[in-house]
């Protein structure tokens, strides 16, 4: 068996269903023009909230059937995973697809169908004659992910990683390593979310007081604000080719970048409260792997939700790590297009790949006020900002039960 | 419920799980699946449509009488005999 142990892994392709934009050319252009995606929302039992809600159509890729028999995070999922492979130029037709694996990051995944079920069956004095067959292969872990190997004929490994909101980047390590492994060729790979469609887990949010509300719903993601409130609920994912740079380059690939370092750890400390000191461990760990310094970082990706606590931490861990360094771009995705979820870190990552081109790093929108705890000099406030440099991005994503996620992707070079 | 009506019934159940389906063409001495994209998952589906909407409880051992139009109406003609035609 060959070693890939060692070889380049590079992006060749982005397909992405976001709130505010439908590919990356769209999301790019409202992440530089500060354009939300951010809803009011009805959900069951709840009424009105708020929500990043997607208008992809998911009859571009999917007959109406196969819509009516899958899931929603399923549809994301095949509409991403089509636009991803069509915009590395890629023909399936034409290779071995037992040789493409897909990967793709989830918070959770089933609570949507299960509450449909419950509900359907309450139309009918809860009589469980009437629970669908379709429940269990909606609900079974791997199926937003199983769903694309159906609809793409792909046949060779495919997982969904749940990893909270951490999962994004899961997706993106989980292909690199099984590039780097030799068991697949081309790593179909992300985050994708169903989220807003499960009443729970706005209900779950607003139990903790953890979720946003605002007269605005443009203005009600905002981190690192004072006066943030909590987590807007976004739908959306993002999916990724990445293949070993060999094989990029022997097709004549365009590479959006290089994934040059990674790391996962655990807080083992809380299930919901976040910890500075793992995230930085983190964000060190990713950084040595990649054989760069703190200095060498453009663009911070930040996971900040606009939890009171959760975004202090991260400005905590990020102040750890990087210092008062003025050529930082910190910036935050969430506040345009709510916390996607599964999807979170993986849109947030792609979003800022075009940076390598035009070296602008966009903002965080909605930032009237810092919150003088969070007290970053180096955040993105409303306006993007054109870098000096735009080789290193790194991507932070964080979730429950204290799982972190860092990925560092670098502007590609043919040398290195 | 007769004949005629039963059948509407089951081409507005078949509309819905084939969407993008031609049904106008349906022979009723035929097979559903040699005419329809249809499975196992999509035959039960017009098991659970008949439960939910007329309380149709049919046992397993019976399916094979609705592998057509021509059977399925011929089964369900004494069960639905009583029910109101929804159309």
């Amino acid at each position: 068996m060959s070693s890939y142990v060692d070889e380049r892994i590079v992006l060749t392709g982005v397909g992405l269903a976001s709130p505010n934009g439908n590919s990356l050319g769209e999301f790019r252009e409202s992440l530089l023009n500060g354009r939300s995606g951010v809803v009011a929302y009805e959900t069951r039992h709840m009424g009105a909230v708020l929500a990043g809600v997607c208008d992809f159509d998911a009859l571009a890729h999917q007959g109406r059937r196969e819509v009516r028999r899958g899931t929603r995070s399923g549809s994301i999922a095949i509409y991403c995973a089509h636009e991803a492979v069509a915009d590395a130029g890629l023909d399936l037709a034409e290779r071995d697809r037992s040789r493409v694996g897909v990967f793709l990051g989830i918070t959770e995944h089933g609570n949507v169908e299960t509450e449909n079920e419950i509900h359907e069956i309450s139309q009918y004095d809860y009589d469980t004659s009437v629970w669908s067959h379709h429940h269990n292969p909606r609900t079974v872990a791997n199926n937003p992910a199983g769903e694309v190997t159906l609809n793409l004929g792909i046949t060779g490994p495919h997982l969904t990683l749940g990893a909270a909101c951490a999962a994004g980047n899961a997706g993106f390590i989980q292909g690199a390593q099984l590039l780097r492994l030799g068991e697949v060729d081309l790593a179909v790979c992300g985050g994708v979310s169903e989220s807003i469609h499960t009443f729970g887990i706005f209900a779950s949010f607003k139990s903790q007081g953890a979720l946003a509300s605002h007269e605005d719903p443009t203005k009600a993601s905002r981190p690192f604000d004072a006066d943030r409130n909590g987590i807007v609920v976004a739908e959306g994912g993002a999916i990724c080719t990445l293949e070993r740079l060999p094989d990029a380059l022997a097709r004549g690939a365009t590479i959006y970048g290089e994934i040059v370092g990674y790391a996962m750890n655990s807080d083992a400390t809380d299930f919901v409260l976040p910890d500075a000191g793992r995230q930085a461990e983190c964000m060190r760990l990713a950084l040595d792997r990649a054989g760069i310094s703190p200095d060498d970082i453009d663009i911070l990706s930040s996971h900040a939700t606009a939890t009171d606590q959760g975004d202090i931490e991260e400005c905590r861990a990020i102040r750890e790590v990087f210092g008062d360094r003025e050529s930082l771009a910190v910036n935050n995705t969430k506040s345009f297009i709510g916390h996607a979820m599964g999807a979170a870190g993986a849109l947030e990552l792609v979003g800022n790949l075009p940076a390598f081109k035009d070296q602008i790093a966009h903002a965080t929108i909605n930032l009237d006020r810092l919150d003088p705890e969070c007290g970053l000099s180096q955040i993105v406030a409303n306006a993007p900002r054109s870098l000096d440099r735009a080789e290193y991005i790194l991507n932070n994503s964080f979730g429950m039960l204290g799982i972190n996620s860092v990925v560092i992707v670098k502007k590609f070079k043919a040398d290195g | 419920m007769v004949a005629d009506e039963i059948r509407r019934v089951i081409l507005d159940i078949l509309s819905r799980i084939q969407p993008d389906e031609d049904l106008s063409g349906l022979v009723d001495e035929v097979p559903f699946r040699e005419q329809l994209e249809l499975d196992s998952m999509d035959f039960l589906d017009i098991v659970m449509e008949l439960r939910k909407q007329y309380r149709v409880q049919i046992p397993e051992e019976d399916y094979e009488h609705l592998a057509s139009m021509a059977g399925t109406i011929s089964y369900l003609e004494p069960l639905l005999k009583d029910v109101q035609s929804p159309v």
